[in-house]
């Protein structure tokens, strides 16, 4: 049994390789008939990513993975459970709208936990966001896909609406919210000197991967979760509310999401959450990282950062020309051939299994594998 | 009366590309195949159908003729997009939210970056001379002339054209009903000699000839120029879908319910009557979204979609 999950894991990390690959190639290629002279310069200067300048460039990585490793640990924590978690842009966002509520109205808090509640607060309302969907899923059979719809531009126009009648929060001459206080900023634990740019809000993200890894892994709960996404049936004959389940694991994915939204704008790099109707790129982003790191909480951090990792070469690439929506193009491209590859594992493993599946699930590994349960 | 008049011409704007893509939607997933890639596919269909009108535009002296020639090249371009989406879908079996979510993730960062490529900036520019101010004859009845044949577009009747054929094509021909069926029961329609698979291709390049279309009449009466985005109207096109229960009449009225609103929220400050009344737009603006979600839970007990939507179809399959 052990060996198979190893078997099924290395697969999984194959495939997605593979799917990385002809990404590149794919982008190589485009970059190559953008211009041709100095495509060599710009395909190692993406490939390179932050690493091409040192500190400060590994220190944006760090910032730009934070957002999308945890809105992608919020996807891939639906997936788990069958669930598209599309939402993530209406959770982040009101998530960044409750830290910075708290951030800048709390100030009679004390300075050690400010920021702390400001992030709890982030997560209460990211949760609160997908309580509709997950309440609607589970007791109305409604798809979730277009309710998490709905509600990213409910939660946005919401948000905007919030945002300039909340005094202060509000800074009505840029249209956007005022800086937060510095009691309400994620220390970043001595990070910034190391890589500068980079914050306290990694470690976070960090943390979570590895609450959100012994959720999954290591609990009955999480057992629960990934049979339910499994097989709702069958786990429900074996007396799995599954339910109450569907519920639990929208919420608990909404609130990563907005604890994603409190990362950014708590983290002192002077960003501000602005009054515009357009929905929150982050949360759209954690897609792909759930879908490239397999919707495996360690898979999502690889996958963030490795994704983050080309944005900031695309970025760099700038100087050669090169337009940074390439990075996006590649992007796609993974995702395309990761759906692809995704069958081709589960055809391979149920050859070796000797059995055929029928069912093209989103779940990666074997849900038996927690049989000792 | 003037304002009402102009509400109505306000909201056909909002409302005909969203009946357009919904239409186009309601076509996959009556096939079988979820089409989340919707929003994508008007990006890329409004992307080749502005260039082209940006390009071609002096060359020709009919206006119109132009307008028209951009449709069908927007349609032809959101038809070939929807052939990835299609492949995978259909033929690989791949997991149809995940593809539609890579075009959806392709689409804009490729206008942006061909348009960026071909000319300095990423918006694509044009002239809108495509405004009809009063169609002939019918432009001078009474009311209804004012209300539908003054300032309007051609794209508006082309949307009541698509509706009407449509409905036809889905209710009353052989394609339409094995379209129907490959998307209920496609086990049913490969044992009668029918390719499952080609159907349900037909669906999804219908799908995307009219969201490529409605990505164009979306951007032509709103702008002057377009920026790669169709403002999440791919998105709202599936909420319309599903607000009008995969049926080409209750979408219309669907559309024109999320248009309304969409036209209140943005021109209220306008009309007297509608300020007097002292309501923030942020009502209007959630109120059709609120309103769909109210709907959903009332019909989603008995779900009214296509049963066989979002599975692959497995010949082995019992």
């Amino acid at each position: 049994m052990k060996k198979l999950i190893k078997n099924e894991n290395i697969l999984g990390f194959a495939s997605s390789l593979i799917a990385v690959i002809i990404g590149l190639l794919f982008g190589a290629i485009i970059i190559y008939i953008a211009n041709p002279n100095v495509a060599f310069k710009g395909l190692s200067t993406l490939i390179q990513g932050g690493f091409k300048t040192g500190a400060k460039g590994i220190g944006q990585t760090l910032f730009n993975a934070t957002p999308i490793i945890m809105t992608g640990l919020s996807v891939g924590f639906a997936f788990k459970t069958g669930l598209f978690n599309i939402g993530t842009p209406g959770q982040f966002v009101m998530g960044a709208f409750a830290a910075i509520y708290v951030g800048v109205k709390w100030t009679f808090l004390p300075s050690s936990i400010h920021w702390l509640v400001a992030i709890l607060a982030a997560m209460i309302a990211g949760g609160i966001w997908a309580i509709i969907p997950g309440l609607m899923k589970a007791y109305l059979n409604t798809n979730e896909v277009i309710v998490c719809i709905i509600m990213n531009y409910i939660g946005m126009y919401t948000v905007n609406y919030l945002i300039p009648l909340s005094g202060n929060v509000y800074n009505s001459m840029k249209n956007q919210t005022s800086y937060l206080p510095s009691s309400a900023i994620i220390p970043d634990f001595g990070l910034n000197n190391l890589f500068p740019g980079a914050n306290g809000g990694i470690i976070f993200a960090v943390i979570f991967v590895i609450i959100v890894h012994i959720i999954l892994n290591k609990t009955t709960f999480g057992y629960e979760l990934k049979a339910c996404g499994f097989n709702k049936d069958a786990s429900k004959y074996a007396g799995i509310n599954d339910k109450k389940n569907i519920v639990l694991a929208m919420v608990i994915a909404g609130c990563l999401a907005g604890i994603g939204g409190a990362l950014v704008y708590q983290s002192g790099a002077g960003k501000c959450l602005s009054v515009v109707d357009e929905l929150a790129a982050e949360g759209f982003n954690g897609i792909p990282v759930a879908l490239l790191g397999l919707s495996n909480p360690l898979g999502v951090l690889v996958a963030g950062l490795f994704i983050a990792h080309l944005n900031v070469g695309g970025f760099n690439m700038q100087i050669y020309g090169f337009i940074p929506e390439i990075v996006s193009i590649i992007t796609s491209c993974i995702i395309y051939f990761s759906a692809f590859s995704m069958l081709i594992r589960l055809f391979l493993s149920s050859k070796s299994r000797g059995h055929k599946k029928e069912i093209v699930p989103i779940e990666t590994e074997p849900v038996n594998e927690g049989g000792s349960v | 009366m003037s304002q009402l008049y102009f509400l109505v011409q306000q909201t056909m704007f909002f409302a005909i590309p969203l009946l357009i893509v919904a239409l186009g939607g309601m076509f996959s997933e009556k096939s079988g195949v979820v089409n989340i890639a919707l929003e994508g596919i008007m990006i890329i269909g409004a992307f080749f159908g502005i260039g082209f009108i940006h390009y071609f535009q002096t060359s020709f002296s009919n206006q119109q003729l132009v307008l028209l020639l951009a449709v069908l090249v927007s349609g032809i371009a959101g038809m070939i997009f929807s052939l990835i989406h299609a492949f995978a879908a259909i033929h690989l079996k791949a997991d149809q939210t995940i593809s539609g979510t890579a075009l959806n993730i392709f689409a804009p960062a490729f206008c942006i970056f061909t348009a960026r490529m071909i000319q300095a900036t990423q918006q694509v520019e044009f002239k809108n001379t495509f405004r009809i101010k009063s169609v002939p004859i019918l432009g001078d009845i009474p009311v209804i002339g004012e209300l539908l044949f003054k300032n309007t577009y051609l794209t508006t009747y082309l949307g009541f054209a698509i509706l009407v054929i449509s409905t036809i094509v889905i209710y009353k021909t052989r394609f339409g009903l094995r379209l129907r069926a490959s998307g209920e029961l496609p086990q049913a329609v490969d044992s009668a000699g029918v390719s499952v698979y080609k159907i349900r291709y037909f669906g999804v390049l219908i799908s995307g000839f009219l969201a490529g279309i409605g990505g164009l009449v979306f951007v032509v009466p709103t702008s002057t120029n377009f920026n790669a985005t169709v403002a999440g109207y791919g998105f709202l096109a599936i909420a319309v879908l599903i607000f009008g229960q995969w049926r080409p009449i209750r979408i219309l009225f669907a559309a024109f319910f999320f248009g309304f609103m969409k036209t209140i929220a943005s021109t209220y400050s306008g009309i007297p009557f509608l300020m007097a009344l002292g309501i923030p737009s942020y009502y209007y603006k959630i109120t059709p979204y609120v309103a769909t979600l109210i709907v959903l839970a009332f019909v989603s007990k008995n779900a009214a979609g296509p049963r066989a939507s979002g599975e692959p179809y497995d010949k082995g399959k019992r």
